[in-house]
C-alpha cells in the first residue's frame, strides 16, 4: 500500500513537470491571443459607447448606445451594407462555375495539373496587385475589356467603374475571378473523396448521368459547399481593399463602398475611433451570426458518407 | 458453372466499359477544350499585365486592342527597380518576414508540439479559445491594435507587423499539431525514459519529424505578409517604413494621372513575382494543405 501511494505522488510530481514546461511552451501564442485579440475585443466594445477621436478622453465621452443609433440611421450606411451583399451575388456564382470547372477536371482529361495551376494562379496573386491590374483593364478609355468591346461591336463599351451600377458587377467579376481557383480546389478534394463505387452501383440500377449528379454529387459534396459558403460569407462582409484600390472614393455616388470601407473611412480617415468601433462590433455581430448558423447547421443540412 | 457465369459477366461488362469509354472519350475532349479555354481566360489578365508592362506609352493609349508590345520596352523594370520607395519597400517586407517566420515559427511549432504530445490541464479550452481567433476578423480589431500600437509608440517603426507575429500563428498551430498526431507519441514515451527534457523532446526529435510541415506552413505565412495590405496601411504611419504593396498601391495612384501604365504594371509583376515563383515551385503542397482545409 504505502508503496503504491508512493509511486502515485512520483507520477503526479512527473505530470506537474510536464504540466508547467507545457504551460510555458503555449504561453508565447496565448499572451499574442490575450493582447492582439482579447484585450482589443473588449477595447472595442467600450470604445463603441464613445464619441472618442484618440485624442479627447474615452470614458469623458461617453455616448451610451449614441453611435449605434447613428450608424443605423445613415444613408452611407447602409448603402455600403447594400453593396456589400451584392456582392454576395459572385458567391453562388463561384461556387456553381467552381463545382462545373472541378467535376471536368476530375475526369480523365490531359493537362490536369497545368489547368488547375492556372486556375489557382490569381488566388496566390497579391490582391492588391492584381486589383491594380484589374482597375487597368476596366479602365474606360485604354482598358482591355473596353477594348475587346470596340473590336467585337466597333462602339464604346461601358464605363466600368465610373457607373453605379457597372461598378457594382466589376467588382462582382473581379472577386469570381480571384477566387474560383480556391472553390475549385475544394471541390476537386471532395469529388475525390466520393467512392467510385457509388457511382458504379448508381450505373447498375441504371441511373442517368443528372441522376447520379443530383442524389450522389451533389449530396456528398454538401460539406465543401457548406464550408465554401460559410467562409465566402465571412470573407464577403470584410472586402475592403480591391475597393479602396480599384475606386479610392467608394465609386460614383459611394455605389461601390463596403462595411468595412465605410469603417476606414470613418475611423482612419475621420479619426472617428468611437464611431468606427461601433461599426466593427456591428460587423463582429454579424460573423458571429453566420459563424454560429455555421455550427448549428452543419448537422442539418450537411450529409457525410457515414 | 459458377465460372463461367463469372466469365460471361466479366465480358459484359468489359463491353460496356469499351463503348462507355468512346463515348466518355469524345466527352473529355469537349471538356478538355472548353476548361482549357476557361484557364486561358483566367490566366488573360495576368498575361495583358505583363505584355502591358513591356508596352510604350504610345502604343498603350493607341485606343486600339493591342496585346503584343511592339517595340518590346524593358525599360520600365529597370526604372521601377530605380526608385527608391520601392526598393525600399522591398526591403521593409523582407525585414517583416525574417524575424516573424524564424521566432514566429518557432513559437508556434512549440507551441503545437504542447497541445499535440503533452498533458496538461486546461487544453482543450485554451486550444479552442486560440482556434476561436481564426474566425475574429481583423476589421473588428484593427482600431483597438492601432490605438495600442501608437500608444507603445510603434507606428513609426515596422514594429506593429513584427511584434505580434512573433507570439504565433493560430493557423500554423492548428495545422502543425494536426500533423503531430501522425507521428506516434511512443517516440515522446522513449524520449522521456532516456531523461530527455521536455525542450529537447521538441527540439531534436519532434521538430526535424515536423520539418515538411512547417516548412509549407512558412511559405503559407510568408505569402500572406508578402501580400498583406490592410495593416501595413493602417499601421504605418511614416513612407519610410511602407511595405512593398502600400508602395505599389501608391505607384497606382500617382502614376495612374500621368497614365504611365507600364510603370504600374512592371511595379505590379515585381511585386507578385516571389509568391508565384514560390507557388510553381511548391504547388502541390500548397494545393493539398488548402484542399485539407476545406474537408478538415
Amino acid at each position: 500500500m504505502a508503496s503504491h501511494k508512493r509511486v502515485k505522488t512520483k507520477m503526479s510530481a512527473m505530470a506537474k513537470r510536464e504540466e508547467r514546461w507545457a504551460w510555458l511552451f503555449i504561453a508565447s501564442p496565448f499572451l499574442g491571443f490575450m493582447l492582439f485579440m482579447a484585450y482589443p475585443i473588449v477595447f472595442a466594445v467600450i470604445a463603441s459607447a464613445s464619441k472618442w477621436t484618440g485624442i479627447n478622453s474615452l470614458w469623458g465621452n461617453m455616448v451610451g448606445f449614441g453611435n449605434y443609433i447613428k450608424i443605423l440611421s445613415d444613408v452611407k450606411f447602409w448603402r455600403a451594407m447594400g453593396t456589400t451583399i451584392i456582392y454576395m451575388i459572385g458567391i453562388p456564382i463561384g461556387m456553381i462555375l467552381g463545382m462545373l470547372v472541378a467535376m471536368g477536371l476530375n475526369r480523365k482529361i490531359p493537362g490536369k495539373r497545368v489547368l488547375t495551376t492556372m486556375y489557382y494562379v490569381p488566388v496566390v496573386s497579391s490582391l492588391v496587385a492584381v486589383s491594380i491590374l484589374w482597375a487597368w483593364v476596366f479602365n474606360y478609355d485604354y482598358g482591355l475589356l473596353n477594348g475587346i468591346y470596340k473590336f467585337l461591336t466597333g462602339t464604346h463599351g461601358p464605363n466600368w467603374l465610373g457607373d453605379e451600377v457597372m461598378v457594382k458587377i466589376s467588382l462582382i467579376i473581379f472577386m469570381v475571378w480571384k477566387g474560383l481557383g480556391g472553390t475549385i480546389i475544394l471541390y476537386l478534394a471532395g469529388l475525390q473523396n466520393i467512392p467510385r463505387d457509388y457511382y458504379e452501383a448508381a450505373m447498375i440500377d441504371g441511373a442517368g448521368s443528372i441522376a447520379k449528379f443530383m442524389n450522389i454529387t451533389l449530396p456528398l459534396l454538401s460539406p465543401v459547399t457548406f464550408y465554401v459558403l460559410i467562409t465566402s460569407l465571412i470573407g464577403g462582409f470584410q472586402v475592403f481593399v480591391e475597393v479602396q484600390v480599384m475606386t479610392p472614393s467608394g465609386g460614383p455616388n459611394y455605389s461601390s463602398a463596403t462595411v468595412v470601407f465605410y469603417l476606414f473611412e470613418k475611423a482612419f480617415t475621420n479619426g472617428q475611433l468611437g464611431y468606427g468601433s461601433a461599426v466593427a462590433v456591428i460587423l463582429a455581430i454579424i460573423i458571429f451570426i453566420i459563424t454560429a448558423i455555421n455550427f448549428w447547421g452543419q448537422d442539418k443540412w450537411v450529409k457525410t458518407i457515414d | 458453372m459458377d465460372v463461367a457465369i463469372k466469365k460471361k459477366r466479366g465480358n459484359k461488362d468489359y463491353q460496356t466499359d469499351r463503348v462507355l469509354s468512346s463515348k466518355e472519350k469524345f466527352w473529355n475532349i469537349v471538356i478538355f477544350i472548353v476548361l482549357a479555354l476557361f484557364a486561358f481566360t483566367m490566366v488573360f489578365p495576368l498575361i495583358y499585365m505583363v505584355a502591358t508592362s513591356f508596352m510604350t506609352k504610345n502604343q498603350i493609349l493607341s485606343g486600339s486592342l493591342t496585346i503584343i508590345p511592339d517595340p518590346v520596352l524593358i525599360g520600365k523594370y529597370s526604372e521601377v527597380l530605380k526608385k527608391g520607395q520601392f526598393v525600399t519597400g522591398i526591403f521593409n517586407t523582407i525585414k517583416v518576414e525574417i524575424p516573424v517566420l524564424i521566432i514566429g515559427g518557432f513559437t508556434s511549432s512549440l507551441a503545437a508540439f504542447a497541445f499535440a504530445k503533452m498533458n496538461f490541464r486546461g487544453k482543450n479550452i485554451l486550444f479552442m479559445a486560440l482556434l476561436a481567433t481564426i474566425m475574429i476578423p481583423f476589421a473588428v480589431v484593427m482600431i483597438p491594435q492601432y490605438v495600442l500600437f501608437t500608444k507603445l509608440h510603434w507606428t513609426n517603426s515596422l514594429a506593429p507587423l513584427i511584434i505580434p507575429g512573433c507570439f504565433g500563428n493560430i493557423s500554423m498551430i492548428f495545422f502543425l499539431r494536426q500533423n503531430l498526431y501522425s507521428i506516434p507519441s511512443e517516440l515522446m514515451d522513449a524520449a522521456k525514459i532516456d531523461g530527455c527534457n521536455y525542450f529537447g523532446i521538441y527540439y531534436k526529435i519532434f521538430l526535424p519529424l515536423m520539418k515538411g510541415a512547417l516548412g509549407t506552413q512558412l511559405m503559407l505565412w510568408f505569402m500572406g505578409i508578402w501580400n498583406d495590405y490592410l495593416a501595413p496601411t493602417i499601421f504605418l504611419r511614416s513612407e519610410r517604413n511602407w511595405t512593398l504593396q502600400v508602395v505599389i498601391r501608391s505607384f497606382n495612384s500617382y502614376y495612374a494621372i500621368q497614365s504611365d501604365y507600364a510603370l504600374i504594371m512592371a511595379a505590379s509583376v515585381i511585386a507578385m513575382l516571389p509568391t508565384l515563383v514560390l507557388f510553381f515551385l511548391f504547388q502541390r503542397v500548397i494545393i493539398e494543405s488548402i484542399a485539407i482545409s476545406g474537408i478538415k
